[in-house]
């Protein structure tokens, strides 16, 4: 998926204002930005549900877009945004059924038994959706996506709503699709399963992209973040740390506060030189490990720049 | 600022073109998803079943609906019965089944939140219009057979035997089941008419229950309009005058020009709505969450165009017709009367046993006034009053009768008799079927609204 430039507007509001986008085969890329920032109108381009007022934007070789008669995203692409589309009075089974009898029995398909399998509603495959909790919708919407054997799988807050047993399917069947060279493309405000799931993000700010590219590189950014730190001494290791180069200990770190945990800023390189003081001092550490994780701190940080600058 | 990454994977060469969803999948799509909802499954039950037992439990009791045409005749024949249901059918059954099924068929998607999960599906917006389009007509040609089976099969059991016409002669049970399913066919252009109002409602109005109801309401809106008084070229114009104009059928010479008329104008309604939902709806932008209608368009593509499909065939209709004013003329009434209280005379006699005598034996000629001649006899009122004269072969007086006629705008009208009491008072005659009231007492009677074709 290449996208050069986007703009996309909507009456006065400017949704994308030149985004550039390379998307590679194979990958999990993930899409975070604060509400507003045009995260379901990028997506809602790569499905083909509206097309760029601006720029170009290619999906597997070919110009993505709408035209008056049809959309001309390719074949292999689908994914669902604002929730996947489900009909009510339809079991699981039948809403499946119905979307692979729009293809055809010729068409590349996958069994339906099987993605109600990936995703665990083989249990309430043949129960009214009417009735599904709303992530049991999202997994449902997730199997009438695997459904058509997707190229490109474009989903916009697949996490929501999800118990822990269905992040987990979710997980495994993402990451199984993109094993298998599948490209998917999710938006998600859950940072941690982001950071678990996707090689790559990109950051949206405004209908800008301010950041892209795989997560080590916004961990290894110049720029310090917060990390917990138990030990088994930790008066000892306040005093090591406040003594050491590059770290400070941060006393309003607005966690809750525990004496058992002590938080520290630093960068990398830093706390890389705080850990073997540590041990030199015969301190045991027992944990070490950022307050907030380095996508959540990249996107606070960007965005919190991109406000102030504007 | 605008970040680009790194390495760019080369388009793979060859990559699947888009491959869309062809209509007859789309469309069974649409089928299922309504068949799916249990409204419309009742729906069903109801057209298929409701008719015919309402047809037997109103024909068992002792009072008819005698305000409504061919009420008064239940008792005498099941194919009253049936026709009972046609006519209660045009004017609320129809506009509320194509309000239900095509007046929801898109704001349905609005409201469950999936288009764009339809569009990612199927990948043709026109195909989708045409698609549901074709579902919702199909539902309704599951209902409407319904209605009509039903009440036929109640008719029968209640009695085939002869129907008095709307002019007063008998049509056979195998005449009279023609020109029902007939009748039944004429509708179903206007039917059509509504459900594409509903598809341009359902497109122009989204999730707002005003596009469910709309059918419904310009139905019933036309129903009401048709009561109204009003030149007779707009009243053909409108779409619903078919629900009226079928009874033409049942006269006889038949009264054709007002149904075909009607018919066509339907059919235009059909056809301009279904385009300008058309239109709406490739218009729409698919990606705001927020779209609830098309506001201000509904005006520019809905209601303009209707209003000026209303004047053009209006104009039409003048010009092809010479139609002006009701269309409602003393020399129209007196010879429909007349021509009704003959056959009706024979009828009587028949059922009194009296000699048989036949229609030009009769002779019989009206003469109306209206508002006691005060003023000019033409248009509707229920100030029409005639007098009926008739001859009976070797006797040289004239029988004469008088009636009251309350003639309504869209050219019905109910004769009571006014006496003598003999002739066309309240009595009751022994019949095959039982007693019922003298024939000639209360009937009802059409006047053809266009102007009687020149002859010469």
């Amino acid at each position: 998926m290449r996208a050069r430039g986007l703009v996309k507007s909507f009456d006065d509001v400017v949704a994308l204002d030149g985004v550039d986008l390379d998307v590679v085969a194979g990958q999990v890329h993930g899409v975070v930005g604060p509400n507003g920032a045009g995260k379901t109108t990028l997506l809602g381009l790569l499905l083909g549900l509206a097309v760029a007022d601006r720029g170009s934007l290619e999906i597997l070789g070919r110009p993505a877009g709408r035209t008056e008669y049809a959309l001309a995203a390719p074949d292999g692409v689908t994914g669902f945004v604002d929730g996947p589309g489900l009909y009510p009075a339809l079991t699981a089974r039948g809403n499946l059924a119905a979307l692979a009898g729009l293809r055809g029995p010729g068409a590349r398909t996958a069994g339906i038994d099987d993605v109600l399998e990936q995703v665990g509603l083989t249990d309430v495959a043949d129960d009214k959706v009417r009735g599904f909790s709303l992530g049991m919708r999202q997994r449902l919407g997730l199997a009438a996506a695997l459904l058509t054997r997707p190229r490109l799988l474009v989903l916009d807050e697949p996490y929501n709503g999800l118990d822990p047993a269905g992040k987990r399917h979710v997980h495994g069947v993402l990451t199984q699709l993109a094993a298998d060279g599948a490209t998917v493309v999710l938006s998600s405000h859950r940072m941690d399963d982001l950071e678990a799931l996707c090689s790559e993000v990109s950051i949206l700010v405004t209908g800008r992209v301010v950041f892209t590219g795989p997560l080590s590189k916004l961990a290894a950014a110049n720029r310090e973040i917060d990390y917990r730190l138990v030990t088994s001494d930790q008066a000892a290791a306040r005093r090591v740390a406040a003594d050491a180069t590059g770290v400070r200990v941060v006393d309003d770190a607005g966690t809750r506060p525990d004496p058992e945990v002590l938080v520290v800023r630093a960068l990398v390189p830093a706390l890389d030189e705080l850990v073997p003081r540590l041990i030199h001092a015969g301190l045991a550490v027992r944990e070490l490990t950022p307050v907030v994780s380095p996508l959540e701190s990249a996107f606070l940080a960007l965005t919190e720049q991109q406000e102030s600058s504007r | 600022m605008t970040a680009t990454i790194a390495p760019t994977d080369v388009p793979a060469p060859g990559a699947p073109a888009p491959s869309r969803v062809s209509v007859a999948r789309a469309y069974r799509f649409e089928l299922v998803k309504l068949l799916a909802q249990w409204r419309v499954r009742l729906l069903i039950l109801a057209c298929w079943i409701g008719p015919g037992l309402l047809v037997v439990a109103v024909s068992q009791q002792a009072s008819l609906p005698a305000d409504t045409l061919f009420g008064r005749w239940m008792h005498a024949t099941g194919w009253a019965g049936a026709l009972v249901v046609l006519g209660f059918a045009g004017n609320w059954v129809l506009p509320l089944l194509t309000s239900v099924v095509a007046g929801d068929v898109f704001s349905s998607e609005d409201r469950l939140g999936t288009w764009r999960h339809l569009l990612v599906a199927v990948r043709s917006p026109r195909r989708i219009f045409l698609s549901k389009a074709l579902a919702s007509g199909t539902v309704l040609l599951l209902l409407v057979p319904g209605l009509a089976v039903s009440g036929v099969v109640g008719g029968l059991v209640v009695g085939s035997r002869p129907l008095a016409g709307l002019d007063g002669h008998l049509l056979s049970p195998a005449d009279a089941a023609g020109k029902l399913l007939l009748a039944w066919a004429c509708v179903l252009a206007p039917t059509l008419a509504l459900a594409a109002i509903g598809l341009l409602g359902s497109v122009a109005l989204g999730r707002s229950p005003i596009g469910l109801l709309l059918p419904a309401v310009v139905g019933i809106g036309l129903q009401l309009a048709q009561s109204l008084p009003m030149p007779v070229a707009i009243r053909l114009a409108l779409p619903g005058y078919v629900f009226l104009s079928w009874n033409g059928l049942f006269t006889s010479p038949q009264q054709l020009g007002p149904l075909l008329i009607g018919i066509a104008a339907s059919l235009a309604w059909a056809v301009t709505a279904t385009m300008l939902a058309y239109l709406l709806f490739m218009r729409r932008d698919f990606t705001s969450l927020a779209h609830d209608g098309s506001g201000r368009r509904v005006i520019t593509w809905g209601i303009l165009p209707m209003a000026g499909l209303i004047a053009a065939t209006a104009g039409i209709v003048a010009l092809a017709t010479g139609a002006t004013g009701s269309g409602i003329e003393q020399g129209k009434v007196q010879q429909s009367l007349a021509t009704e209280f003959a056959h009706l005379y024979r009828l009587q006699s028949s059922e009194l046993n009296h000699m048989d005598v036949t229609e030009a034996q009769l002779h019989v000629t009206a003469s109306c006034t209206k508002g006691d001649g005060m003023v000019a006899p033409d248009g509707p009122g229920n100030d029409w009053r005639c007098y009926v004269y008739w001859h009976l072969p070797g006797v040289n007086a004239t029988g004469n009768a008088i009636y009251q006629l309350d003639v309504n705008p869209n050219g019905r009208y109910v004769a009571d008799g006014d006496g003598p009491k003999e002739v066309n008072g309240y009595f009751l005659v022994h019949t095959r079927y039982g007693d019922a009231p003298n024939p000639l007492w209360q009937f009802d009677g059409n006047v053809d609204l266009l102007p009687a074709p020149s002859k010469g």
